[in-house]
Order: C-alpha cells, then structure tokens, then sequence
C-alpha cells in the first residue's frame, strides 16, 4: 500500500491492528484520542481509513456496507468515497469525512493520527 | 381502377410509419415501392443505445419484419442508393441502372451524424452513433476493453458513453458546453446528471475543445484538447449532432435549406414530392425527435388518402434519456426566460429535482431529474394551454397529489383524454387506437397491448399510463403488472429474474449470481447485496451460507441502530405476554449497564435504548439467563405478533387469541422475509390487537378465525384484505405459514406485504392458500426453512460468535517506528 509521500513525512504511524483483523468488504472502528477511527478493507483486498463520522449527521462508517471503494452509512445510506471522505452522487459535494493516512508494514495497519 | 404507385426513398422509422398510416386509411389505394440504403428491415433507431448496452437484442426492436414487407409492400430494395429523382418523368433512378416510375413519391432519408473535421478522423476506431453497424463497431470495440472518448455530451453521446461501459470499457464524455444537454437540461439537472453518470462510470469533461485525433498505426490512440489534454482511447466516438440528408434532393432540383422544404401537407417544392422526418425542414425546424415525426406521417396519410386539408403544424418537444436508473425528463422551454416562472422542488437525499416553468399562467416547459413520473403530465397541460392557476399550489409535487387534494379520481383525467390525444410518444400511438384495440380484440394483459399496439413498447415511460387505460376500459378485470425495475444500478435485471435464475442455475453465492447475472460493479451495493444475500437464503435453507457483509448494521449487529451510534435492545415477549421474572431481569440490566431509556414498543415489546455496541454480548448474556431471547426488532423477519386478552379474560373474546399469539409467534421466530412482518390477533371484532393494520392480522370470531393480509400503518395506512376464514386453529397457523412463505417466495426485497399483494393480486394469493395441496407444500417449506433459522441470535454471540463485531480495534500503546 503506498500512501502518498505528504503523508508519510509528517505523521506519527500508530498500529491499529493486522489486516486480517478487518473483514473483507467490512469495517472495523478504532478509538483514539481524537477520536474513532473507521477502517475499510473492500473486495479488492485495499485498505482505507477514514474518521468515524458521516459528514452528513455524523453516523459511524465502520458499521456501513462496504461496496466497490465506497461505504453506505449506516444511518440515512449515504455513500461515501473511502479514497477521499466525499460523499457520492447526489450528495456529492456535501461536506467530508476527513481521510486518515494508512499504510500496511508486514501486516500491520499503521494510521497516521500523531 | 389501378393501383397509384406510391414510391419511399427511405426504409427506416419515418419511411415506414408513413406507409402503415397510409394502409390503415387505405389499403388498396397505392402499390408500395421502398428504396433503404440500409440492408436490413426497419427498426427502432431510438432503442439502439438499450441494443447498446445490452439490454435489448435487434431482434427486439424490429418494427416491421419481413412478413410486414410481403404483405404491405409490392417491391422493397435494400442496400440499393438512390442515385437521382427525375422530377419532370417522375422517376427514381438508382444505383445500378434501376428505374422506378412514380404518381406519388415520399422522401424520408433521413439524417446523417455530423463528423467534425477533425486531423486523424479518419483512423480506425472513430466511429459515429446513428444505424446498427455503428452500434456493432461500438460492440467489436468493447470486447478489447479500455477507454471509449466520445465527442459530445448531448442525448446520444451520453447514451453511447453508458452503452460502452455496460459493455465493459471506461468511457469520457468530452462536451464543448459547460451543461450537459444543453438543448434539454438546465444547471442543476446537468448537476446531478453528471454525478448519476459518474457513479455509472462515465466521466464527463465539460467545456473542452477537441483539436485532434491521434492514431498509432493507423488506429484511434486518443483525442488531443486544445488546451494540449490528452485523452488517450481505443474508440472514439463522434455525436456531435446530425443533419438532415438532402444531397439527392437538391441534386434534382427540389428546394432545399438545412432540409428538404416542406409546406404544412409536407409537399415539397415539387406536387408529386412529399418529405417528412428527419430530412424534411418545416416552418425553419428540422427535427431530430421521434415524436413529430408521426405527426408528420398521420399529416401525410391524410393528404394521400383524400384529405388535402390536413395540416401538419409543428411539434412541442419532450425528451428522455435513455440511461437505466437515470431518470431525466425534459420539454419546452425548461430554461424559463423573460416572462416565465420557475416552480421548483428539489430532494437532496434523493436525488430529486424538478422545475415547472409558467409562462402566462400556463405550463411553458419542465425538467424533471430522478423523478419524471409526472413528465407526460406536465406535457400534456403545456399540449393543451390549460390554465393552472388553481393547480399552481401543488403543481410541482405532481398529478396524484395535486388530483387527489381536489378531490379528483386521476382516472377522471385519463378518462377526459381525447381519442387523438397521444399515449406513446415512441410509437406515436394515440389513446383512442389503445382502447379500440383493448376493446375490439379482447386485449387484457400490457404485454398483449404492447404486441397489438406497440404503445408502451419501446422507452416504457407510458407504461402507468396504459395500464390506466386498461383499467379504464376493461375496469376490475385487469390486474396491474410491473415491469421489471431494476434491482438497482448495478444491474438492468428485476428481483423476479434474479430470483428465477437463482433456483433454476442452481446459484448459491453472490459472487455467482453477480457473475452469472452480468452484474456491472465488482461487488454490488448496498441495495443489491442485502437483496440478493435474502433471495439466496430463501433459496437454500441450510445449505447458503448467510453473509454478514451483505447485512445492514442491525441485522449484522442484531440491534437496531440509533442516531448516536449505540443501539437498541428488544428482547422477544411471546405474543406480547412477559411475567415479573422477566420484568425484574431487564430492571436489573438496565441498572446494570446503565441504560439510558426503557420504552414501550408498539409492537407490545420493550425497548433499551441507547446500549454501546461492545456491551450488547453482556446485555444479551444477562437476558438469556432469565430466559429471554432475540426480539428481532432488527430484521427483515418476523418481528412481533399483537395480541389482545381473548376469551382467557376478556368478556367478549370469542378465541383464545392470547394463545394463537403465542403459538404462531414460537412457530415463525426467526424467519427471514422480503421486508418486516407483524402480525396481530384479535379475540373478537372490536380487534383490540389492531389486527386489520397488520401485515398479516387473525380477527377471531365465534365461528372460526378471519385472516386478513396486507395491512399497513407506516407510511401507508391500510386495512388488511380478507383472504380467508377458517375453523380451527391448527388451520389458521397452516394458512399463516403458507401465505408466509408465499411471500417470502415471491416478494421483492423490502417490498412490505402489502405492496406484494398489490403486484400479485389476492385473488393469486388465495387460489394458493385454499388450495389444500398448495397449502401444505408451502407450509412444509416454511417448516422446513425454519430449521435452520430457529437459532437465537444473542445466544451464538454471547456464546463469542463474531466476537470482532462488537469489540473495537485497541490501539498498541508503543509508537511504530515511522
């Protein structure tokens, strides 16, 4: 998994977990200190990282279905863009759900929330 | 008396349809010669983009097959040009020496796509929209996959660009304005139009100029922009627009602009000489819409049979796009202007979005986005200049609401319809040909009026309003029918054939339904897969194995999701009968785990609310111990059964209605359904349990039990419909489960009972259940299914199935090296 080079300057990486500790095509949720963490593994086997909220009312992604690289909240179904926090279709430009960096080293998933 | 001879130039829609309105005033009148340049018979142009994408066959958009030709036509010739039109000697010369004498001679050539003159537009792989060897060059493209670029964002670029990535390529729609349609859509529905195809896989580039073709060895490699973007591609294709074709018609003299001119009987400048379609140019239009062009051809008919008054007067226009699932409407001045005004609905969480323009008090033009139910609405009022002042309130929200609030039965209105007014816009047939036909050949069924008709054939977008002159004219004899919608986006085909090919393919995954089934995303959605993981769960009891990422969150979590992010928690109470064990169990947890809220369903349950999703193993763990399990207060299933006290307490129960609660409710817990099922019984008619609102609802009586199914008090309120009585317990716990896994057989996913029953009508529903035979086969299945679902939830999970669902990730304290 490559995360882009800005993200990898900056961050302090914290373990979250293995890779296989995520469900395939599912999510698992991290507490943090700055709060939860939703992170996706889809059907193609890549990893994403959001924070836990739903820009629209704030609903928890990782209980969401995860389908192609998107993820339904679980509260009112809207689909959001894993890669980039925004919301799909017609609430397309409604808000974010901030990205987290993410990277795997030897199984383990690394978040950037230093 | 002779025969006139009547001689088409032009084998396609226009050509064609003018021959058939002719023959149908007159049959005997003219010995029919046809010239196509085509070689194939006529067929319907506009459902090409559907052959495109896959979703219909040529075979299904012939219009007029070979016995069409032998039994109208006296000589048809195909593949053959005409070279010139001797107007002097009216005759047709053509290709190959061929040489036809004519009384009366019709043009309708047609059009031919524009193609820019762009460096490299002659490579391999550059294409243009308009016949079926276009489509097929498409088709032969697809196969190698890759990018498709196609030059223009209008009505046929958009299709073809979808067509392309049905058939597996990626597709860019490069498109010199910065709207989409531009001639049909505003802003906003362009908005939302790119969004809808972009979760399609089409991508849009507005504003964007192309400069050049660049080709890799004589093939398509990509399309330059001037501003130096390169896009690279293996097709590329042009829809930039058509013009009309004209070139043997000026080459023998006849009076020609953009097109063939024609005066309001579509003579040309010669008396012999007619055009209509979409060669001919009236009043300064040439048109390029399917609709005026059989007005034209009814115009002409009526010219050439014996009317010379007949006037053709031009056309409003509406137009749709022919995208699955994406639903756009557009007629008349939808941009507004000075002097009009906009009416305007918008439903972000939907997708919604219409806008009514009023000029003068009157409907001037529409754009519909998402919903476009009320487009042929809108049209007509606009049609007929009706006055709206008194519908101005709720004009927007559409024709049910706007008739229902003035307390008109919209029937009335399909009713007050004229004969001549037009039903299908694709077929141009008229309301008084539909209800002829029901009348006269015994028509019952949409598909027998689509086969007699062809209205509703084509695009479908009349379909509701067809069945309402089915009902019109044939009145409780006719049963509705739905087309087959769509599961969702990712595919074209409906539940009852993802159903079908499910048992009859023997497909047991969702993975092999997704391939067998050419689903066009890798793994669906969050509509398809809940669906489809419930049809194969009704399929193959105990052998299917559920999956839980193809669950909503309550399912998956087996509680029920709240707006905080905790849960709720609703342990199951037969038939609504708890005791004080019980009650001092959930006392105890509710102090125990703090919970915020205890509540009373309406279900006869009690709710916890607002449980953290890592304490409901310790919750359920603590309500199994006193006995209690899993409510389903989640799921698509079984949910509660509604009783009343009947005859154990009450002093009018006529039943024990408490105990026929009891039973049904431990007979059918855990059994998974197209949507929630509710179920109540009553002891007596005062139906103190609310039964008639119940999905499935017992009224028990002195004689027997009363069943009634399809009640509703959501978002519909309705009683439930009598499907049966009868005598003893036993058979209404048999009929309950069979109508039950009827259901559970046939219903589309979260389609309630109620909208099932209306599909299937309870006539259908009845003939099964009373039916002993048929009773006991499908209570037999039902029985057998719930082997396999009698297994409490909470209990697998306190025992530590799943245990990842409920336990969050734990951050390692120690930093990772960066």
């Amino acid at each position: 998994m490559n995360a882009p080079v800005k993200d990898l300057v900056s961050p302090t990486w914290t373990d979250v977990g293995a890779v296989s500790d995520i469900p395939v095509r599912g999510a698992r949720r991290a507490p943090t200190a700055r709060g939860a963490i939703a992170i996706f593994r889809t059907g193609d086997g890549r990893l994403f990282a959001l924070k836990d909220a739903c820009p629209h009312k704030g609903g928890p992604l990782s209980q969401g279905i995860v389908h192609g690289h998107a993820v339904a909240c679980p509260l009112h179904n809207w689909s959001i863009d894993l890669a980039t926090g925004e919301p799909l279709g017609a609430d397309r430009g409604k808000g974010c759900a901030a990205v987290v960096p993410l990277q795997v080293r030897e199984g383990r998933i690394l978040v950037g929330i230093g | 008396m002779p025969k006139e001879r009547l001689v088409v130039v032009g084998n396609g829609m226009a050509g064609c349809r003018a021959v058939e309105e002719i023959i149908k005033r007159d049959p005997d009148r003219y010995a029919v010669t046809i010239f196509g340049a085509e070689p194939r018979v006529n067929y319907d142009r506009i459902m090409l983009s559907p052959v495109l994408a896959g979703e219909k066959t040529f075979e299904q958009i012939v219009i007029n097959d070979a016995a069409w030709y032998d039994r109208n036509v006296a000589a048809l010739h195909t593949g053959r040009k005409v070279a010139r039109i001797d107007l002097a000697a009216k005759r047709v010369e053509a290709e190959g020496g061929l040489k036809v004498p004519y009384d009366k001679l019709i043009l309708a050539t047609g059009s031919d796509p524009i193609r820019l003159p762009l460096p490299g537009a002659d490579l391999e792989g550059v294409v243009t929209f308009r016949d079926l060897d276009d489509v097929g060059a498409m088709v032969a493209a697809a196969e190698k996959g890759g990018r498709a670029v196609v030059i223009g964002g209008g009505l046929l670029g958009l299709e073809a660009a979808y067509g392309l990535v049905r058939r597996g390529m990626d597709a860019t729609v490069v498109h010199l304005m910065d709207i989409l349609m531009e001639r049909q859509l505003d802003e906003s529905a362009s908005y939302l139009l790119r969004g809808a195809l972009a979760e399609r896989g089409v991508e849009t580039v507005m504003g964007a100029q192309s400069e050049a073709i660049l080709g890799e060895d004589g093939s398509v490699a990509g399309l330059k922009l001037k501003d130096g973007r390169v896009l690279p591609c293996a097709i590329l294709v042009m829809a930039v627009g058509i013009k009309p074709a004209v070139e043997v018609a000026k080459a023998s003299g006849l009076a020609c602009q953009r097109g063939v001119v024609v005066d309001d009987q579509m003579r040309t400048s010669d008396p012999s000489v007619f055009a209509i379609g979409e060669c001919a140019e009236h009043r300064g239009i040439a048109y390029g819409l399917v609709a005026p062009i059989w007005e034209m051809c009814r115009t002409l008919a009526e010219v050439l049979t014996g009317d010379p008054e007949a006037a053709y007067e031009g056309s409003t226009l509406q137009t749709r796009l022919k995208v699955s699932g994406v639903d756009v409407f557009s007629a008349g001045k939808f941009a507004g202007g000075p002097g009009c005004e906009d009416l305007v609905f918008r439903d972000a969480g939907r997708g919604v979005y219409k806008r009514v323009v009023i000029e003068a008090g009157k409907v001037a033009g529409a754009v519909l986005f998402g919903d476009i139910v009320d487009g042929g609405w809108y049209y007509d009022l606009m049609r007929r200049g009706e006055d709206i002042a008194e519908l101005r309130d709720t004009l927007v929200f559409g024709q049910q609401i706007t008739e229902a609030l003035r307390g008109a039965d919209p029937r009335s209105a399909v009713a007050a319809m004229p004969d001549q007014q037009e039903v299908c816009g694709c077929n141009g047939v008229c309301k008084g040909e539909i209800t002829a036909a029901i009348a006269g050949q015994g028509l019952a069924t949409l598909e027998a009026v689509r086969a007699v008709t062809k209205a509703s054939a084509s695009c479908g977008s009349c379909t509701p309003l067809v069945e309402q002159l089915l009902q019109l004219t044939l009145g409780d004899g006719f049963q509705v029918q739905t087309g087959p919608k769509p599961v969702c986006a990712c595919t074209g085909k409906g539940h009852d054939e993802v159903r079908r090919r499910i048992l009859a393919e023997g497909l047991k995954s969702i993975p092999a339904v997704m391939q067998a089934l050419e689903w066009a995303t890798p793994d669906g959605c969050s509509a398809c897969r809940p669906a489809l993981n419930y049809y194969l769960l009704c399929a193959w009891p105990g052998d299917y194995r559920d999956d839980k990422q193809s669950r909503f969150i309550n399912e998956r979590a087996h509680a029920n999701i709240q707006k905080d992010g905790t849960f709720s928690v609703v342990p199951r109470m037969w038939g609504g009968v708890t005791s004080a064990a019980e009650l001092r169990a959930i006392a105890d947890i509710v102090d125990k785990f703090a919970v915020p809220t205890v509540k009373v369903t309406g279900g006869q349950r009690i709710d916890l609310l607002g449980v953290r999703k890592e304490d409901l193993p310790a919750v359920w763990s603590d309500l199994n111990a006193a006995g209690m399990v899993s409510g389903h207060a989640y799921a698509k299933g079984l949910r509660t059964v509604k009783t009343c006290v009947g005859s154990d307490w009450c002093r009018f129960g006529t039943q024990d209605s408490t105990g026929l609660g009891v039973r049904l409710e431990k007979f059918m817990w855990g059994s998974w359904t197209p949507a929630k099922v509710k179920l109540g019984v009553s002891g007596c008619p005062r139906n103190c349990a609310e039964a008639t609102c119940k999905d499935i609802g017992v009224v028990c009586v002195e004689s027997g039990y009363e069943i009634g199914i399809g009640g509703a008090a959501g978002l519909n309120v309705r009683a439930t419909e009598l499907l049966t009585k009868v005598a003893t317990e036993q058979e209404a716990i048999w009929t309950i489960c069979a109508v039950t896994q009827l259901y559970r057989e046939t219903g589309w996913y979260l389609e309630r009972i109620h909208k099932w029953l209306g599909r299937v009508g309870i006539e259908t529903v009845r003939a099964r259940v009373e039916d002993p035979e048929d009773r006991r086969a499908l209570y037999d299945r039902f029985a057998y299914s719930q082997r396999f679902a009698q297994i409490d939830p909470w209990a697998e999970r306190v025992a530590g199935r799943h245990a990842e669902e409920f336990t969050p990730l734990t951050r390692r304290l120690e930093k990772a090296p960066a």
